[in-house]
């Protein structure tokens, strides 16, 4: 097959069909920027959820030694002792609504959060001595804080109980929420695109019936007949998942790290690392989804 | 070279069949006429060979192939052993004649030498050697078809099907025409033409072969185009 003689034909069809083929690129880059946009929340909550949150419901903070200037009654002795730990930990033990408990130290503390925080000028001037050791608790059944809540509170050598779901679900099912709509969304200019580039395709299909039919005719192979149509579509696609991809960094530049990093220093957010790992996937889907679209549509409109 | 074994062939949706139980051999290097009026099976009769259908019953055999057995791929295989003439030349009118006679040779992957050299024999061949650059739209009728069937026999086939080739042309230039493809069935190549023209086939004294609603009702050596009705 002789590259230039396809080139010149997809370069043919392309201009001809330049207000389909741009209507396709713009709803290929917009449902694709919003599938991008979609996996990146989701990043985002699981970047938020930490280590812990999806093991366990409760945390025992334990007392630090630096508590101990603090007005915290619980903490007043200073660290916790070793003693009261055991005791903790036996009594947690006891407690039939407990399943599972995981001992965390100061030190492990410290490197999640190293980890986790890696970006933030917080974690940088942060020494493991200023971290609580904990005791990290999985219910049988989450709604049953209340109980480790009375038992516990009120301890020497515990500084607090807390439930982390009371704090931080709403805020995930608000992410979800939205999440689930951009998917919708998204969904929804998917199959908007994939129309588009079928329709584009059978109009290609159309207006170059005279030649297809002649190189039918003089024995050109199926494959070297659709191949300029689908290398059409598959072009457009990729142009069209090559904005997505811009629209995604404007996306991540002007809104997080313009706007939210400034105003909101609590939170870690996505890195580039998470912006360039979707990339290539968006790529992939743009180049693909229409190649296969175009393939099935001229299956029915180039018979042989 | 062609085979026909009681062919039959109806199309959905439509209760006469348009062709039935037609059965014929044609020799390699022959020189057939298909006659018949409109709507006889003719348009039918050629599609089958080219296998842009299939038959309903019966066997077709192009160049030694049952076509009912050759798979979808391996049609474009065989079509580039066919050279087809139509009515309307089917040029593309924004190719340059070379062009257009290269086209045919480029969609079938022949390197680009071998074009350089095949069209401009070919097109001497038609007699049109010299107009490579001219576009379609500024020749005459004859010699747009010319160029077509400069186009059909580029890559020098067993078997040339013609479709009414002199039906857009004034008696002169069908003379030419017609004086064209009995070269190129000289070199070999069995030629069958489908036309309407009394006076050609009376003229060449051909095979003929009638169609009446899609039976085969004469096939006759050195034929002519009918007895008067």
């Amino acid at each position: 097959m002789r590259a230039q003689f396809v080139l010149s034909e997809i370069g043919v069809g392309l201009r001809r069909n330049l207000t389909m083929t741009f209507a396709v690129i713009v709803s290929v880059a917009l449902s694709l920027a919003l599938a991008g946009g979609s996996l990146l929340a989701q990043e985002q909550v699981s970047t938020m959820k930490g280590y812990w949150f999806d093991k366990v419901q409760v945390s025992i903070y334990l007392c630090n030694k630096n508590d101990a200037s603090s007005d915290d009654p619980n903490c007043a002795k200073g660290a916790v002792t070793r003693q009261q730990k055991s005791e903790i930990k036996a009594d947690l033990k006891k407690l039939d609504v407990v399943e599972k408990v995981y001992h965390e130290s100061a030190d492990q503390a410290y490197k999640l959060y190293k980890k986790q925080f890696k970006d933030s000028p917080l974690a940088a001037s942060l020494t493991p001595d200023q971290m609580q050791e904990s005791y990290r608790v999985k219910l049988k059944d989450p709604t049953k804080y209340q109980v480790l809540q009375t038992a516990f509170s009120g301890r020497q050598g515990v500084q607090e109980v807390q439930d982390q779901r009371k704090t931080l679900e709403p805020l995930f099912n608000l992410l979800n929420g939205m999440n689930i709509a951009a998917l919708c969304v998204m969904s929804l200019m998917l199959v908007v695109a994939l129309l588009l580039i079928v329709n584009t395709v059978r109009v290609s299909a159309f207006s170059r019936r005279r030649e297809t039919g002649i190189m039918r005719l003089v024995g050109a192979s199926s494959f070297y007949i659709q191949m300029p149509f689908i290398l059409e579509a598959a072009i457009a696609g990729l142009i069209g998942a090559g904005f997505a991809c811009v629209l995604l960094v404007l996306g991540k530049y002007l809104l997080i790290n313009n706007w939210l990093q400034q105003r909101i220093t609590l939170i870690e957010f996505i890195g580039w690392d998470a912006v360039v790992a979707v990339m290539p996937l968006i790529l992939a889907v743009g180049l693909l989804m229409p190649a296969v679209a175009a393939f099935f549509t001229l299956r029915k409109y180039l018979k042989v | 070279m062609i085979r026909f074994d009681s062919v039959s062939k109806s199309y959905p949706k439509q209760n006469r069949p348009a062709l039935r139980d037609v059965s014929l051999e044609v020799e390699r290097g022959e020189f057939v006429f298909l006659v018949g009026s409109s709507g006889s099976g003719k348009s039918t009769f050629l599609r089958l060979l080219l296998r842009e259908e299939r038959a309903s019953s019966g066997q077709v055999h192009v160049l030694g192939k049952d076509l009912a057995r050759l798979s979808n791929w391996k049609v474009p295989h065989m079509r580039r052993q066919l050279g087809t003439v139509f009515q309307d030349f089917r040029l593309l009118g924004n190719k340059t004649v070379g062009e257009n006679v290269a086209f045919a040779l480029e969609v079938i992957g022949k390197s680009r030498g071998q074009i350089r050299k095949t069209v401009p024999e070919v097109l001497d061949l038609v007699g049109l050697g010299g107009k490579e650059e001219r576009m379609p739209g500024e020749l005459s009728g004859g010699e747009q078809q010319r160029v077509a069937i400069a186009r059909a026999f580029a890559n020098r086939p067993m078997l040339l099907i013609a479709d009414e080739p002199t039906g857009n042309l004034d008696p002169q230039t069908s003379v030419g025409i017609m004086k064209l493809l009995d070269r190129i069935n000289r070199t070999g190549t069995t030629v069958v033409m489908a036309t309407h023209d009394q006076q050609i086939v009376d003229q060449m004294r051909k095979r003929v072969i009638e169609l009446e609603t899609g039976r085969l009702v004469r096939d006759q050596s050195r034929g002519v185009y009918g007895y008067q009705h």
